[in-house]
């Protein structure tokens, strides 16, 4: 069998703490309030919204008129907003305090972007209306691509992608049709091993076979290997820069012109373009197509997991294959572009992209200028640098530095002493952090990538290194019941996921009544 | 009497004249972690050597499973599907995931022993 | 900067400690020509009341959708949204927190999402709903690449009556992956049979509910030759308010239902960030894409929730995963969540009823126009007219009168010369008799 990861407890171990407060009898601890499901809360009669009687009609819905009734609670709006509020207080935000996930890019989120999002102009027009009533959205779509296509070097973009990964879809989509229009469809993807798995799965669905390519021992890519799998049959190589190490790949040149050399095309994953934004543009770097994730170098909010954007740019010979629509201008102003794209691939997604997010990362660039988003890069480089520093004699990175904009740790340094990466990751929710990134890039073993981005102050870092160095030394001194009982301080401890995976329950059910009443 | 050989990919065989039966190792089920769910071949399926036969998944891992010879599917362990659990409490025994007739057995020639397999895992560290 | 906390003491303190010369040392991996010493050609930073009139004067230059009387559908409607949805969705820790891939700091949005899948699976009729896609167009691509793999066919037959901007999204994602499209002509009158095209080598048929041209069909019939051949039925609804009226898709036999969700809490947004809706039957729970919330417990007994069956996804399973997306559309499916919670069952009902009444007065007042009739006999809150010349001019003419009259069929079918006087209008709740009689009046003038 081919393992892909070694074991890590997914059923809690250790259920008794010592010196936890006895239980209250409303479940609540002070401000932190229990809340059942909303299923659990509805009364016939009651509803969170007042709507007049519809008007009297004889409906011309046919025969598929609704005959039950739909099974959703009634609740007041009080009870709906205290429900929701109480939800809200569950969650660590960016807001509350430092979010060092790697690779992720928890910055600060302007409420300014929220506001202009906002904007009836912006907010409440459709996709669909006369092309002579959205000049102005229009005109903001072609802005938000000049910032793009000036940060990147690059001379095109698709501005419709929903998120990153809809992004590599869009890159690897241009990089077939270029192929196919040269009558030179070709099979392979190289993918390093240490790539999101996005990647692969990317490849995977525009019908390549993915060849994995190891790492070197300073966790580049290893180009010797690299060159070994090239051939003719390589329609392209998806690497990411700043890797998923958080170091510069400092040998892309060398890749860019190994696979151009064999008639392949360079796809850069561009989740970690933060780290260069206003200082590096991947057209110098030989890059042919990458996805820019507007949620994560342009601070548009992540949301509990999206919705995101991710713009994709095009060199040259990759431009005439991008997906409809696109924004042209038209001798009256701007016009779309809809149908009849020439070689343009297809389309992606309906209506014209994430238009929400390009308002709000409008209102980042245009905030930050080119001068602050060149801050930004090198804000951002500094504090993850001041990080690998400030763990020094505690525990050693993974790669000797400097690092990117995220720095690597790993468990190689306590893994004896029976606490695992989990287990820092747990106590640091103790601490009062979100955990860092674990176990990913999955090239090293018991992986911990930390962020802090370019939004956090000197004395918020010196604040988590005092914590984080203060739990490694404590692994490594061999306290690992202490470790297993974290977090104790969080909503819930830690929670059986080998049950949920077993015997999943996907949706909440009305208890059953004891006996069928048949 | 039967004999039980072992690949290198931690899966084992145990064989009747010209039936086996295959499983995961006990050492692979505890490098795993806890098992939550088992994807088994189809019966009847034909299977080469090294070919992949299932899928084991814990919670953040899913794993091949690879026939260690070949031949064809004659049954699968429809426990597991009930209790896949049964991989971590019993790994080499109720634990086992489908039967094959095999269609050459010179393939266990390159199996190793119960003794061989031990001090290849011990060389794993 | 007023984003940035560091300050030049700060930076000179870190570099000292980081041993580095300057921070161009700290960039010493990028090869020299690619490290840029000048500013790009872009403008310098700015304040907050700078950027504000900046966007404020693009924002301008759009005619909003609240601020005239507007027609528009065609898989983006104008609801009303209550005030409480778009104040809880800003809170600090559902706006700005990330993947709940930590449990126990994100039970507040794993359980919105447990809740909201419940939600989904319930008005659709159908057993399990995943924790959302990016839209109901891309929901539609998962689902037949879905069928393909349940299947291990590989042709599917999209109706005549299905999105034309979903169609083209299904044949771009799957056209790569091998699948053979067969696309029914525009079912304009929605009389369409699809079973001629179903055969053994068919993974799914999909159809739309209502259809694009806004006629509500019961495809019991049609589940049924699906399950004869074998195949699936992927149902996508573009209009989800229409399921407060109408028979749920689950109960007509659909094996998978997608739908957009931007109508429950969400603003037109100019076309996104919208909500994809993706359910399905239990026993292909495997095969869904997309991440799905389940129910535990916690190290004391306490229930809680996490992401569970994982295995399908990309960050495990990388190319054998069942889709490479790695987010869902989350603060949408939040709105949704909560708007739906604010109606309850009763309010989505009558919700629906009020959308199909006004759709009914609207068509019934056209109808009354000299030179327009309305093609439909079934529809819910959105219908087909056919007016005397085409109406793409029309639009536009009424358009410079600050009246919205709808989407000209030639915007997504422009090759179709003979659909060119087709237009689709929208009625909802926020579509006022005022409005009603400006359409009529504008059209009488300009047809």
């Amino acid at each position: 069998m081919a393992m892909s990861r070694d074991g890590r407890p997914t059923i809690p171990r250790n259920s008794s703490v010592a010196g936890m407060p006895a239980p209250t009898f409303t479940g609540h601890r002070g401000l932190q309030l229990e809340e059942p499901l909303i299923f659990e809360q509805g009364q016939p009669g009651r509803s969170g919204v007042d709507l007049p009687d519809p008007p009297k009609v004889e409906h011309r819905m046919g025969t598929s008129v609704r005959t039950r009734p739909i099974e959703l609670p009634g609740l007041a709006e009080p009870q709906v907003v205290r429900h929701f509020v109480r939800l809200s207080q569950k969650n660590y935000s960016i807001d509350a305090n430092l979010y060092p996930l790697g690779s992720c890019t928890m910055k600060h989120n302007p409420r300014l972007n929220e506001k202009m999002a906002r904007l009836p102009g912006f907010g409440d027009i459709h996709p669909l209306q006369p092309i002579t009533t959205v000049q102005g959205a229009l005109a903001l779509i072609d802005e938000v691509a000049h910032w793009l296509k000036t940060l990147s070097g690059m001379p095109a973009v698709a501005m419709s992608p929903g998120a990153g990964a809809h992004g590599e879809l869009c890159g690897l989509m241009a990089i077939r049709a270029a192929h196919v229009a040269r009558g030179d469809a070709r099979r392979r993807v190289l993918v390093p091993d240490s790539a999101h798995g996005t990647n692969p799965a990317t490849a995977a669905l525009c019908n390549y076979e993915v060849d994995g390519v190891p790492a070197n021992k300073r966790g580049r890519i290893d180009l010797a290997a690299l060159k070994a799998k090239l051939g003719g049959d390589v329609a392209a190589i998806m690497l990411t820069n700043p890797n998923t190490c958080g170091l510069f790949e400092d040998q892309i040149l060398e890749v860019a012109d190994a696979i151009h050399g064999v008639g392949g095309f360079f796809y850069c994953d561009g989740a970690n373009f933060n780290a260069l934004v206003g200082r590096v543009r991947p057209g110098d770097l030989g890059i042919d197509t990458m996805h820019i994730n507007l949620h994560k170098t342009f601070s548009t909010p992540h949301g509990g997991g999206g919705p995101g954007a991710g713009p994709v740019v095009f060199s040259a010979p990759l431009a005439p294959f991008a997906p409809l629509p696109y924004v042209v201008h038209g001798p009256d102003g701007f016009a779309l572009k809809e149908h009849d794209g020439g070689q343009a691939f297809g389309r992606l997604k309906a209506f014209h992209g994430q238009m929400g997010m390009f308002v709000r990362a409008l209102a980042y660039m245009r905030s930050h200028g080119a001068d602050g988003l060149r801050q930004v890069a090198e804000d951002a480089v500094l504090a993850a640098n001041y990080i690998l520093a400030g763990m020094r004699g505690v525990i050693d990175p993974t790669y000797p530095g400097p690092c990117m904009h995220e720095v690597m740790f790993d468990d190689s340094s306590f893994k004896s002493s029976g606490v695992t990466t989990l287990d820092i990751a747990k106590a640091l929710i103790d601490e009062g952090f979100h955990p860092m990134t674990i176990y990913f890039p999955l090239i090293v073993h018991g992986a911990m990538l930390i962020e802090p981005t370019e939004t956090e102050s000197k004395e918020s870092l010196d604040l988590f290194i005092g914590a984080l160095r203060a739990l490694i030394t404590r692994a490594k001194a061999r306290d690992s019941a202490g470790f297993q009982a974290a977090p104790r301080f969080a909503p819930v401890r830690r929670l059986d996921e080998t049950r949920a995976a077993r015997q999943p329950v996907l949706r909440w059910s009305p208890p059953q009544p004891k006996q069928a009443a048949e | 009497m039967s004999t039980i050989r072992y690949s290198s990919e931690h899966e084992w065989v145990r064989v009747d004249s010209d039936d086996g039966t295959v499983g995961i190792t006990e050492y692979a089920q505890n490098q795993l972690g806890d098992i939550v769910y088992v994807e088994l071949p189809d019966i009847g399926k034909k299977l080469a050597a090294r070919d992949q036969a299932a899928v084991v998944e814990s919670v953040k891992a899913a794993s091949e499973v690879y026939a260690p010879v070949g031949g064809t599917v004659v049954a699968v362990n429809d426990a597991l599907g009930v209790n896949p659990a049964l991989v971590n409490e019993s790994a080499e025994e109720k634990g086992w995931f489908f039967k094959i007739k095999l269609s050459n057995k010179s393939d266990l020639d390159a199996l190793m022993d119960d003794a061989g397999y031990r001090k290849f895992v011990e060389g794993l560290g | 900067m007023r984003y940035l906390p560091l300050t030049d003491v700060d930076r000179s303190a870190m570099l000292g400690d980081i041993g580095a010369p300057s921070i161009e040392d700290l960039f010493r991996d990028v090869p020299v020509a690619a490290r840029r010493a000048r500013l790009f050609d872009l403008p310098l930073h700015a304040g907050e009341l700078e950027v504000e009139r900046h966007l404020s004067a693009l924002a301008a230059r759009n005619i909003a959708a609240g601020s005239v009387p507007s027609f528009l559908g065609a898989g983006a409607y104008r609801h009303h949204v209550p005030a409480a949805v778009d104040h809880l969705i800003q809170r600090s820790e559902f706006l700005t927190s990330y993947t709940p891939y930590q449990p126990e700091i994100s039970q507040g949005t794993l359980q919105y999402l447990f809740e909201f899948q419940t939600q989904v699976a319930t008005i659709t009729g159908m057993d399990v709903a995943n924790a959302s896609m990016y839209d109901g167009s891309t929901a539609c691509a998962e689902a037949v690449l879905m069928a393909g793999r349940v299947t291990k066919r590989r042709r599917i037959v999209l109706s005549g009556g299905l999105h034309p901007h979903y169609r083209d999204v299904v044949k771009t994602m799957t056209g790569s992956a091998g699948f053979t499209v067969d696309v029914a002509a525009a079912d304009v009158f929605g009389e369409e049979d699809l079973a001629a095209s179903i055969d053994k080598t068919t993974a799914c048929v999909v159809v739309q509910y209502p259809s694009f041209f806004g006629h509500v069909r019961d495809y019991a019939t049609l589940s049924a030759q699906c399950r004869d051949n074998g195949a699936l039925l992927i149902v996508a609804v573009t209009e989800i308010v229409s399921l407060g009226a109408l028979k749920p898709p689950g109960d007509m036999g659909a094996d998978i239902v997608v739908a957009e969700g931007q109508s429950l809490g969400n603003g037109l947004n100019f076309g996104g960030p919208y909500l994809g809706l993706f359910t399905a039957c239990t026993q292909y729970v495997r095969q869904m894409p997309g991440r799905l919330c389940g129910e535990t417990v916690d190290a004391d007994g306490k229930r809680g929730y996490v992401l569970t069956l994982s295995t399908r996804e990309q960050h495990i399973r990388r190319e054998k995963a069942t889709s490479n997306i790695c987010t869902n559309s989350g603060l949408c499916a939040l709105a949704f969540c909560i708007h739906l919670t604010l109606l309850g069952g009763d309010g989505f009902g009558k919700l629906a009823a009020i959308n199909h009444a006004n759709a009914v007065m609207l068509a019934d007042r056209l109808s009354g126009v000299k030179g327009v009739s309305v093609i439909n006999r079934t529809f819910f809150n959105e219908f087909t007219v056919r007016l005397r010349s085409p109406a793409a001019p029309i639009v536009e003419t009424l358009a410079a009168r600050r009246i919205l009259a709808g989407v000209p069929i030639s915007r997504v079918y422009p090759e179709r010369a003979d659909l060119a006087d087709l237009l689709l209008v929208a009625a909802t709740e926020v579509t006022t008799t005022a409005d009603m009689e400006a359409l009529v009046g504008g059209l009488k003038e300009g047809v």
